[in-house]
Order: structure tokens, then sequence, then C-alpha cells
């Protein structure tokens, strides 16, 4: 999938995978592939950053390889480490056989097979991969500078071993729920992407597409409601993710279409917040659901 | 693309990177690079790939969005077909009308009043002056007094381990000098969590009650950013600086000018509503739905500098203060009015924010904000 000749192809590859793109992030998939750049994607929970790596992984036929970001992560869980114990394990049998030869040893001590591939590593290694880097912003910049350094290059150095080098450098995809800022030096290297909730046209095709089974009815409904509700000024407005739970959900219940009192009794699974559940309980649901029937 | 064409397209797209920069956007020269370079794969004649490259490559934030899309109209006319009409949702917080009443400012009381010329170079003195009476000069005088605030946040551990002399075994460090050794049992190695400051988060009040403190408390903001530099701990716990007004605003950015003045003239740019009224409550909603719950004010030590006039509903802003109390490890509420003798936190706003308030502290004066800079750091109040 990296020769491909332009965002129209990406889009069609993406939405054989079932992930329906619009035309901002059409362009942005298509210039990721060609320019080897990384994406950064930023936009509210739950509107497809992280769904977006796997399906450009599933797109290109080529494994996803996740890197969870979290407060403290350094290069030894990011990239590789050593494995002391098995090291330590070797140089005891090499005694016991009577093994002098020093150099040697040193050799077979930092030899390939004790190496502990991490993520990082592991993406560079694999041809054709998919990096996704996600929730980059609880990292602390001591981290950020370091994947910096990696994503200019996508070569590293490991002194025991020397320099590997991507032939094909992995797609990369980030993602920051902004709980920072990330450096800007970062967001240079990338292509910047903002996620915005779709519309009521392509969240119910995205519903329709990952959920078949829902009646066409349900899956309208439960889209409408979903609209409904993040024009509500709530806390915590509802991803494309959490339309899905909730089609899911009432798709379990045995329900082939939604009224305004099971509407309420699911809400559990689209509202995370007692005072959201609260707001929603206090809007007329019958009469939204009523306007979509004209 | 031909030599001529591209030499053409080099030049528009320069001309309309220095426009977005005019408007504040980041078009430094590599992005301006990777744009060329995004041109340089797609169809040129098609306006909205050209819109999205310039997009993807030119902005870095959600902020950026709005600009760029006025600017890009405004360069090549219109907005290309095929792209949402409003791709950057507004900030969630609605614009309160301006001027729908002003509140009644307090009359500078007499015994405040210390005549100035005692005043001239006792800068002791002037440390406790209230800053709504003072003079151009004096206010110079504050300023380098100022200089020398700081503001980091109460220490906390951090989840990264450094090597110390002592402390939990650091088997890494260890088997490796072991290693180096030949298997030899060598010395053990320690690692331990560092400290670091919590980040601080200043919420400015800049309505027109604060009129006379607003400009000063913005200079200390921008002093508490500055700080000395006390090596490698205070990075990346970067204090953030938020006004609100009839809007809420990130100034973060503007006051990372060193210049004070430099500073504070980006400042007045870029904050639409000084001396306005302000819906306190409002303003904290936008603040914690925007930033706060993300993780801005998640651990942080946050300080409303406001004297808690509340325009709006006491209700609203006593909610989301519990909202923000919840998130943060200490909210510290400083008041230019509270060191006014006979001033009891009575008024709506106030008493309704009391309740979730960790340490509620004076900020009238210098030495009023040294003091709310050693309780940041963890003083007790």
């Amino acid at each position: 999938m990296h020769e491909v000749s332009g965002p129209a192809e990406v889009r069609a590859r993406l939405e054989k995978t079932g992930y329906l793109v619009d035309d901002g992030l059409a362009v942005a998939c298509f210039l990721a592939l060609r320019l080897h750049r990384p994406l950064f994607c930023e936009g509210d929970a739950g509107v497809g950053k992280t769904a977006l790596a796997s399906a450009l992984a599933e797109a290109m036929d080529a494994p996803l390889i996740r890197l969870q970001c979290y407060e403290g992560i350094d290069a030894s869980q990011a990239l590789y480490d050593w494995d002391f114990p098995r090291q330590l394990l070797h140089l005891r049998a090499a005694e016991a056989a009577g093994v002098t030869d020093a150099d040697r040893l040193e050799g077979e001590l930092y030899d390939r097979r004790f190496l502990v591939t991490r993520p990082l590593l592991r993406a560079l290694e694999t041809q054709p991969s998919v990096l996704l880097v996600d929730e980059i912003d609880r990292a602390d910049d001591e981290f950020e500078a370091f994947l910096l350094e990696l994503l200019s290059e996508y070569t590293i150095t490991i002194p025991e071993l020397g320099t590997l080098r991507a032939q094909l450098p992995p797609v990369v995809v980030l993602t920051s729920n902004r709980t920072r800022e990330v450096h800007d030096a970062l967001k240079r290297r990338c292509l910047y992407h903002w996620f915005d909730h779709p519309g009521f046209a392509r969240e119910l095709a995205i519903v329709r597409r990952r959920l078949p089974r829902v009646t066409e009815r349900l899956a309208e409904q439960v889209t409408a409601l979903a609209q409904a509700l993040r024009a509500e000024d709530l806390v915590k407005p509802p991803g494309v993710a959490e339309t899905i739970d909730w089609a899911e959900a009432l798709d379990a219940l045995g329900a082939s279409e939604v009224d305004a009192e099971l509407a309420v009794a699911t809400l559990g699974s689209v509202l995370k917040y007692r005072e959201d559940a609260e707001r929603a309980r206090g809007l007329d649901l019958s009469a939204i659901l009523a306007a979509r029937e004209t | 693309m031909g030599r001529r064409r591209a030499v053409d397209a080099s030049a528009v797209v320069v001309g309309f990177a220095r426009a977005l920069r005019a408007a504040g956007v980041d078009a430094s020269p590599d992005r301006v690079q990777a744009f060329l370079g995004a041109l340089d794969v797609l169809d040129p004649g098609a306006r909205s790939d050209v819109y999205w490259a310039g997009r993807l490559t030119l902005c870095g934030s959600q902020d950026d969005l709005e600009r760029y899309e006025r600017v890009f109209a405004a360069y090549f006319g219109g907005r290309p077909g095929g792209v949402p009409a409003r791709s950057a949702p507004p900030p969630r917080t609605r614009t309160v009308l301006r001027g729908a009443g002003t509140v009644p400012r307090p009359a500078a009381r007499a015994e405040d009043a210390v005549p100035v010329a005692v005043l001239a170079d006792s800068t002791d003195v002037l440390r406790h002056r209230d800053f709504a009476e003072l003079t151009a000069d004096e206010r110079d005088q504050l300023r380098r007094l100022r200089a020398a605030f700081t503001l980091r946040g109460e220490a906390r551990r951090t989840a990264r381990r450094h090597p110390a002399r002592r402390g939990a075994v650091d088997p890494r460090r260890t088997v490796r000098e072991l290693l180096r050794g030949g298997g030899e049992p060598a010395r053990l190695r320690h690692r331990a969590r560092a400290d670091r400051p919590r980040r601080v988060v200043l919420l400015v009040d800049v309505s027109g009650s604060m009129g006379p403190y607003a400009d000063a408390l913005l200079r200390f903001a921008h002093a508490a950013l500055h700080g000395p530099r006390t090596g490698g701990a205070a990075r990346g716990t970067r204090t953030e600086v938020f006004t609100i007004g009839t809007r809420l605003t990130r100034v973060t950015r503007e006051l990372a000018h060193r210049d004070p003045d430099t500073a504070m003239a980006a400042l007045a740019a870029a904050v639409p509503d000084w001396r306005g009224g302000t819906r306190l409550g409002e303003m904290l909603r936008g603040f914690l739905d925007r930033w706060g719950r993300r993780g801005m004010a998640r651990g942080a030590v946050v300080v409303v500098l406001s004297d808690g006039w509340e325009r709006g509903d006491p209700a609203l802003l006593a909610e989301q203060m519990r909202r923000l109390h919840r998130l943060a490890h200490r909210v510290i509420w400083a008041n230019p009015r509270k060191a006014r003798p006979g001033y009891a936190p009575l008024a709506g706003g106030m008493a309704a924010a009391l309740p979730s308030v960790d340490a509620f502290v004076e900020g009238h004066s210098p030495a009023a904000l040294e003091r709310l800079a050693a309780v940041v750091r963890g003083a007790d109040s």
C-alpha cells in the first residue's frame, strides 16, 4: 500500500476494512504514506484515532505494533533491553565449561538472542509495519525528545550491536488527548490532523458498517440520539465508539427499534458521567426520535 | 511539475505561509517545506487537496485550525468544495454579552494611601502596597522585584526512576556491572524515584472588577513562568496560564516570551475581553471541559486569581469548583480584596467557591504574591 496513487485509493482501501474516512483524513493518510511522515492525531475520545491505526495496518496487510505511553516510560521499555538473567546464566555456563577467551565471551554475551525487543525496535525491524504510539501526551519530555530523534532518522544505534536502519520506515500514528502540550519540535515532524465528530450520514454509515446485524431503523435512531446528545453541553460527549457500543447493547437486548424508555435504560453504555446521564434524562428523547421519522 | 510552475507555486506558498504567521499560526520554514513536499505528490488542481495539505502540514494544534480557515479563505478565496463548513469546533464556552452591567468599582479609601515620597526607594514598604494605587515608577520597581518570584508546584514523586545513592536495587545497572566484571559479584547499584514539582495552573480573572489588579497579576504569572530554572527537574512541568473574562483564553504561549513587555503586548492582542463582566462558573466549566479533565488540572496545583464577583449563577460556580477540586491536587484562591479591612467572603460567587478551596489567600500586593508562591510550593496557608 506504500505505492498508493492518491487520496482516493487510500480511502477505498481503508473503506474495505470497514473504516470510513472523510476527505481530510484520506489526504492525511496518503501524505503519511507517501512522505513517510508520522501522523499526529488529536480529537475527543472515541472519534477513531486509535482505530485508524488498526485500519491502516489491515489495509496494508502489515502488523500493527502498539506502544502505549505512560508516565515514566523510557527507552528500555519502549526500544530494547538486555535479558540480564539469561546473560548471567550464559556466563556461568561458559565458566563451568572452562571458557577463558574473554573477547569471545563478551561477543557471545551481547548476542542478538539476549536482546529483548520492545515495540519501537520491533517496528523498525518489521517491514512493512504500522506503529501506533498511543497517548504520547502521557509520556514525559525526555521520552518525547528520544522519540523525535527516532522518528527523524528511523535509525537506532545499539552500542553492542551497531546501527539499525529501517529500509522502509514504518507508518507511524501518534495519538494525543492533550493532557499537556506536546513539544512543537515533535509536532513539526508530523502531519497534524484534528478528528471531528462525524455528521449524521457518516456516523450512520460507520455504525451500519461495524454492526451489519443491527436493523437499519435501530442504527438510524441510535445515531440520531447520539448526534442530539453531542449537541448538548455534556461533560463528556459520546464518540462514535460509544454510539457503536450503544447500538450493540440495544441489539443484545433484542431490540429492533428504540423508544425513549429503552434509550434511558441503556444510557450507561453512552454516557459515563452521572451529571450527563441526568441531563440526558431531562431531554425529550421521544421528540428527537420523532423528528427522525419525518 | 515544470520548473516554471514550481517557482510560481513556491512564491504563492511562501506568501500564504507569511499570512498565516501574521495570523498567529506557527508556519515555520520546515513546515512550509513539508507543505511543498505534500503539494508535490498531490494533484495541484484539486483545491480541497491544497487546503488539506496545508492544514495537515502547517497547523500544529486545534487553535490553529480556525486561523488557518480564515487565512485560507482570504488568500485563495472562499472555501474549497467538500470541506465541511465548520472543521474546527469553537471552544465550548459561550460568550456572554458585553456591557451587560458592570461591577461597581470600590472607591479607594484614604487610609490605604501612603505618601509616595516615603516609598521612593523602600522596596520593603512597597511590597505591601496595594497594586491598585501605584505610580508608573513604582510599577517599574515592582517589575524588577517580581522577577525574583518563582512559582513551583509542590513536589511529587515521578514514575521514572533515576540512579541514586540509595533506594531500591537497580537490577539493570547492577547486572551490567556484574557482566563487565565477568560475573564477579560487584557493587550493588540503586535507583529511586525522583521528585518533580507539580504542574501549576493559573486562572487569572481579567474582568472589569479586577481592572486595577489584572495587569499586575499577569506580570506575576509571567514571572512565575520564567522563574530561574532549577536544573532538569522543573522541565516538563510547565506552568499554564489562562485568562478568564467574557471568554476563556489560554495565554501560556503569549507569556512564553522572555521579555515581560513583549509578552504583555502579545497577551493584550490575544485576550479579547479586558474589562468585561465575568461568569466564573461558565468559564471554569469551559476550562474543565477543554483542558482540565483531560489532565491539565489532574494532580496539579490550581490557582484562581479573582475577586469572586460572579455575575452568573453561584450554584454553577459551586458545582464547577467541586469538579475542579476532585481533579486537582490543591485549589488555591487568591483574592485581592481579601486584605481590605472588613472584607468577608459573603458575595455569592466567593461564598459558593470557598467550600472547594484548600487555601484562601490574599493577592493584592507583591508580599501577598510571595506568600502565594510559598503556598503553591506547599507551605500551609
